[in-house]
């Protein structure tokens, strides 16, 4: 069964529209991914989802007509958004970052263990438990991010751009994590990124976007296969 | 030195009625980023409901328990209604809001009870007590010690609770905050209920001093308001501390300075104030803002 699916959504900012109507599916334990160059409507698809645009069209989570809901709503219900620049509250250590992250939970122990998987994941974010998120670096603030977002244990976790303005070792690394996180939980990712081979070393399949519309879907194979994918964002 | 020390003490205790309402409008800057100029119309309404049930022979600590409950939730009942429309938009507008709602409350508190300064019962004895040879009296010692249980109280909610770790988070950063599931407009409603809360603490600690009617917190306001710049806007210790500073510097600088006296002492923390911010101008325990790209 699909967990999250979006059909027909369109978002505007004012009178601006800027999505026209997107259709996409993720299922249980999957990763999709949705590409596509500046502008094409990436990151407002994802707020689309969490509730932070005005929205037609419908979106469907674990069944659950969901659109039109308030971004506190829809996290609670389970769905984990990641910012795009990174969204970690500034003034508030790493940890209590980790702890708001963990928010609408009520058990201690597990929340005390999850914790310790995020610094397992992330071991820099270790040693700058008690430093404030304004004073880590970017790619440390890109792994607290996804951290906090891990700490509501959600089933799926929005991911905007998260190689965004990284060095690219730091963002191979954050990407490391990110399959690590795949690998050892059951979290399904929506994955937003520019840089598509990023992308498809999490992802199974994807959707290009180019101005508001879906332009291309399919796996990552054949996705990967096609010329104008691979012009595009594959570098050749 | 008995005359020095009684000044300080003195202008420790006008300082901390400053502070309370410093602190009122440091908790609303923090979590909106706005400036409440209502915060003492608000704080007076409330003195006025603690006045009300003292009148009608209810304890006095009763009576000012139960006007700080009210006055906790006719502040989040203000947030709910009338700022939360504004919280998103222009700061310019927020502010002449708030002016707004500082006149309106005004008019609501003197329809009520009217312009007349009323005397209003103090929760501490008149007497005086012996501080290293200068007479002390203990309502102002009584006032400090109050702030300082307040302050304590307010870190222990910010630095120890859940709800403290959530209101500083909204605050920081309300969008991922509610990414988060933070329930951001609650906390925002709670944060102003709370302020409200401080400024009635304030209102029924002055109210004996100053007789109670519907201006009576205009020209603290005006302290507070300078107290909280000063401080740094986003520091509540920041603010009590340059509270407790206008007050002091405003008592020492009109018994000792000759050509100021009692009527250009009220002047005196406004120019300290333009110094201080000329050669610091995040405020005394403000953070430079540092923009990362």
């Amino acid at each position: 069964m699909s967990l999250l699916e979006l059909e027909n959504v369109t978002a505007s900012y004012g009178h601006a529209e800027v999505l026209h109507g997107i259709s996409f599916v993720l299922d249980e334990n999957a990763a999709a991914g949705i590409l596509g160059a500046n502008g094409a409507g990436k990151t407002t698809t994802l707020r689309a989802i969490s509730g932070m645009v005005a929205t037609t069209g419908k979106i469907t989570f674990d069944g659950k007509d969901i659109t039109g809901m308030r971004p506190d709503q829809v996290a609670r219900l389970g769905i984990a958004h990641v910012p795009e620049g990174r969204g970690t509250i500034s003034d508030l250590t790493v940890h209590d970052n980790l702890k708001v992250g963990a928010y609408q939970r009520h058990d201690r122990k597990q929340i005390a263990t999850d914790i310790e998987f995020c610094l397992d994941l992330f071991p820099n974010l270790r040693e700058r438990i008690g430093s404030n998120a304004s004073a880590l670096s970017g790619g440390e603030q890109q792994m607290l991010a996804i951290s906090r977002a891990i700490m509501a244990k959600p089933r799926v976790i929005l991911l905007d751009e998260a190689s965004l303005g990284l060095a690219p070792s730091t963002a191979q690394r954050v990407y490391q994590a990110i399959r690590r996180l795949r690998a050892e939980s059951s979290v399904s990712l929506v994955v937003v990124e520019q840089n598509a081979m990023l992308a498809f070393s999490v992802v199974d399949h994807a959707i290009v976007l180019e101005i508001g519309t879906t332009s291309l879907s399919g796996t990552k194979a054949e996705l990967m296969g096609m010329d104008a994918v691979r012009r595009a964002y594959l570098g050749g | 030195m008995a005359l020095f020390i009684q000044l300080i003490v003195e202008g420790l205790a006008t300082g901390s009625i400053y502070g309370a309402l410093a602190l009122a409008i440091v908790l609303v800057n923090r979590a909106t980023g706005m400036i409440n100029f209502a915060q003492g119309a608000m704080a007076v309404l409330s003195t006025f409901v603690a006045f009300a049930l003292a009148q009608a022979g209810v304890p006095l600590l009763l009576a000012f328990l139960i006007a700080f409950a009210f006055a906790f939730l006719f502040g989040a009942a203000v947030e709910r209604v009338i700022i939360r429309r504004f919280e998103k938009g222009d700061p310019d507008t927020a502010v002449v809001v708030t002016i707004g709602l500082f006149v309106l409350i005004g008019g609501i508190a003197a329809a009520f009870f009217g312009y007349e300064p009323q005397q209003f019962p103090s929760l501490f004895p008149l007497d005086s007590v012996n501080i290293l040879g200068a007479s002390v009296s203990v309502r102002s010692l009584g006032i400090i010690i109050v702030l300082v249980i307040v302050m304590v109280l307010l870190q222990l909610l910010f630095r120890t609770t859940k709800l403290g770790l959530a209101m500083r988070s909204v605050a920081d950063n309300p969008e991922s905050s509610a990414l988060s599931g933070l329930p951001v407009s609650r906390l925002l409603m709670i944060g102003w209920g709370l302020a409200s809360l401080l400024g009635a603490i304030a209102g029924v600690l002055v109210a004996p001093q100053l007789f109670v009617s519907p201006g009576m917190l205009d020209f603290v306001l005006v302290y507070a308001l300078a107290a909280a710049i000063l401080g740094g806007l986003d520091s509540p210790v920041g603010a009590v501390v340059a509270a407790w500073i206008i007050g002091v510097v405003e008592n020492l600088a009109g018994a000792y300075v000759d050509f100021i006296g009692n009527d250009l002492k009220i002047a005196v923390p406004f120019v300290v104030m333009i110094i201080i911010l000329i050669v610091r101008p995040q405020g005394l325990f403000g953070r430079k803002v540092v923009v990362r790209v």
